[in-house]
């Protein structure tokens, strides 16, 4: 019997397993509400604005390793969701959106609310599709969920025009789809793999670098596994901290931009980098002639377009981390390695990652409680210093894990991806990390938290600057402060040098701004007052909790390197 | 950069609407110096056969036909650049505000370049060639440099895999 577009559609929901559905009507997708209204298994989430909506799905899919289904209307709905398929198409996060759409015959009308989403989305997709026909509904939403988890994850768009909602067609959503133009990598080539490893054997100072995909993958007990039993030390990108626990003897830090010292210094004077899952994003590698100047490079990744892309690499091997590392198990045997792993910690202990203790509260400190506060919780960062400072400080063990944008970089990220990240773990503690703007960025989603009884703790490090940039401007730009203060007001006049006796009042008040939806909120202005506010946080258990942290004004993310230096340059104080 | 060439691709892709955009679009927002791109369907009227021509560094080179080959919608790339093949592309030129004179002279133009006359009228002379792109280009220089009135569309290259001798 034939069904409608609509049921159809709700029918491949509850088919893929999807739980929870980010949703916000408007005119083109009202048939759809309808339908999931009548629907008991499927927890529908009203966001407060579309972007804050698709960050939830990234939050709720990158912490669970589930599809993040997204559904908005035509037009600026579809529009608002933009910035996020973005993101999530950089961090290779599965999502599958649906976007409303004007019917068919009105397509190209210029018809209200009609937006050419695919054209928009096309090059920020890993596929995007407008339905054309009732029939092939269930196969192309089938190929949705396929692709976006498959191969290396990512967004998939699907536009809906409104006619096709409510149109008759067969009631079949089909197990499974072949696509002949997708082939998604499924197995590993042994004899690349075993020159990868060979060349990682003939090493004298091997380094492996992890990278997004070991965590995409769950690679992380093998490649622990692998790196005790080769003896062989780990440095990790941003996305790939906690490949294995921060604590491990292993562990070297983070290298990149605003690495570790020895973590830099470790990947500038190996011999072998055996690189997993990593894109030699810019922010890794810094001046790409002077990146890993001394060392043969392997690079195993699922994506053949990531390979030998930035950096020209001598033994390239397609495929999935976890795949490529249960094979490099079976050949583990162990190295010596205990001469480079002292020089690695000559380097730590020449430039250990530290703040001066000096000047009351500092990141640093903020951190290091969430750590001894919320062990094996999820930590959201949003982006800028603060996200700098809990990739250097946070500690993450197999318990815990960190979800920040890495990629593209999104200001306004962090909070909407906490409450997703909550929501697909009601029973963990989430903990976001947020600037001061970048929670602005998205901070109607309060009502969503409330609303959704999602216990958030939220901590904000207030600065009354956007850090990130003012720290450039300090550093490199005489101190000209142009549109940093989030102080400032039109009475300030120009040619501001920093703050002064006679600085305006910051806004909002993020306590009264906590109160005025009903949540609790708590200022913090001394170390001393950190656990208390913590244990106040723990104590609402069915609402979210904002944590304003009063820090320096000019607190720097150190170590280091300026956009397009070598790695080895580093600004360390 | 000494490896920079003219390289060529064969690009099976489904039939569908957005296909040619999201290919074109791939060339534009990564800045692949495209030269040419040809679309057609083939035998199977579910698949299009695509004939590209970019200008790149061999490292940019394998950076696009991954990324080419990574699209849901592209079914097959296949490089064309040192394999045999047949391969032509459609031209017309015409010449106009001319005497008896340059006509004769475009007459025996089109017979040593092996192209075809196709509509004349008083002043004027139409050119049909099917050539490869660089014999085009060859044939174009020279009207340019002879007359002064000349009207060029062209049509970018197809190409085939030849079946026994390799010729362009």
């Amino acid at each position: 019997m034939d069904i409608t577009g609509r049921k159809l559609f709700v029918k491949a929901l509850e088919e893929e397993g999807v739980d929870t559905i980010f949703a916000y009507p408007g005119g083109t997708v009202t048939d759809l509400f309808d339908e999931l209204y009548k629907n008991e298994s499927i927890h529908m989430v009203l966001p407060r604005h579309e972007q804050g909506l698709i960050h939830e799905a990234e939050g709720y899919a990158r912490s669970s390793g589930k599809v993040g289904v997204c559904l908005v209307t035509s037009g600026p709905g579809a529009t608002n969701i933009v910035t996020g398929l973005a993101d999530a198409h950089y961090d290779s996060i599965p999502l599958v959106c649906f976007t409303g759409q004007v019917p068919l015959a009105l397509i190209g009308n210029d018809a209200f609310q009609e937006v050419d989403i695919v054209g928009i989305t096309r090059s920020i997709t890993k596929y995007s599709v407008t339905v054309r026909s009732r029939e092939e509904l269930g196969r192309i939403i089938k190929m949705a969920f396929y692709i976006a988890k498959t191969g290396r994850p990512g967004p998939v768009l699907i536009d809906l025009p409104k006619d096709i909602q409510t149109a008759l067609g067969p009631s079949v959503y089909p197990e499974h789809v072949e696509i002949r133009g997708y082939k998604p990598n499924s197995s590993v080539h042994v004899g690349q793999l075993k020159r990868a490893y060979k060349l990682l054997r003939s090493a004298k100072k091997p380094l492996i670098l992890a990278g997004g995909g070991v965590n995409i993958s769950h690679a992380n007990e093998r490649l622990l596994a692998f790196a005790e039993k080769e003896n062989v030390p780990v440095v990790t990108t941003i996305m790939g901290k906690g490949a294995i626990p921060t604590k491990h003897a292993l562990y070297v830090g983070n290298c990149g931009m605003h690495g570790k010292y020895a973590a830099n210094k470790a990947v500038s004077e190996c011999d072998v980098l055996f690189s997993i899952g990593t894109r030699f994003n810019d922010r890794i590698t810094g001046d790409l002639n002077e990146f890993a100047p001394k060392a043969k490079i392997v690079h195993i990744d699922v994506d053949t377009a990531s390979i030998s892309r930035n950096v020209v690499v001598d033994v390239p091997v397609v495929s999935d981390a976890d795949l490529a590392l249960e094979k490099l198990l079976e050949w583990a045997e162990p190295k010596k390695t205990a001469a480079w792993q002292n020089q690695i910690k000559i380097w730590e202990n020449e430039n250990p990652l530290a703040m001066r203790r000096d000047r009351g509260m500092t990141p640093q400190m903020i951190m290091e409680h969430i750590n001894s506060s919320f062990p094996g919780g999820i930590y959201v960062t949003d982006v800028g210093q603060h996200q700098m400072w809990a990739t250097q400080y946070l500690e993450l063990d197999r318990g815990s894990s960190l979800i920040t944008s890495g990629g593209l970089g999104t200001m306004g990220f962090g909070f909407p991806a906490a409450i997703g990240a909550k929501l697909a773990h009601p029973d963990r503690d989430v903990v976001c990390i947020s600037g001061d703007g970048g929670f602005q960025m998205n901070m109607q989603e309060m009502a969503t938290a409330v609303a959704e009884g999602t216990a958030v703790t939220i901590c904000i490090l207030n600065n009354y600057y956007l850090g990130m940039v003012r720290q450039m401007q300090q550093l490199f730009y005489g101190k000209r402060y142009a549109s940093t203060c989030l102080r400032r007001r039109v009475s300030c006049g120009n040619g501001c040098k920093g703050p002064n006796g006679g600085c305006p009042p910051y806004v909002p008040d993020f306590v009264r701004f906590a109160e005025s939806y009903g949540a609790c909120g708590i200022r913090v202005e001394k170390e001393e007052e950190i656990d208390a506010a913590f244990e106040e946080a723990k104590k609402h258990t069915d609402a979210p909790t904002i944590i304003e942290f009063m820090i320096a004004s000019d607190e720097i993310v150190l170590p280091m390197v300026q956009g397009g230096n070598p790695m080895s340059e580093m600004i360390l104080k | 950069m000494s490896d920079m060439k003219n390289r060529w691709i064969a690009l099976y892709v489904e039939n569908q609407i957005g296909v040619l955009a999201k290919v074109s679009g791939l060339f534009s927002g990564k800045s692949y110096n495209l030269q040419s791109l040809t679309v057609g369907t083939t035998e199977d009227e579910s698949i299009s056969r695509m004939t590209i021509c970019v200008t790149s560094d061999d490292i940019t080179f394998e950076q696009i036909k991954k990324q080419l080959n990574r699209m849901v919608e592209v079914i097959k790339v296949i490089d064309l650049t040192d394999v045999p093949l047949h391969m032509k592309e459609i031209l017309y030129a015409k010449v106009t505000g001319i005497d008896a004179e340059d006509k004769a002279e475009l007459f025996r133009i089109a017979q040593v370049f092996s192209v075809d006359v196709v509509d004349i009228g008083n002043d004027s002379i139409l050119l049909e060639c099917k050539l490869t792109s660089r014999r085009n280009n060859e044939l174009i220089a020279l009207l340019k440099s002879k007359y002064r009135h000349i009207s060029i569309v062209r049509g970018g290259a197809v190409a085939i895999e030849s079946i026994s001798t390799g010729c362009r």
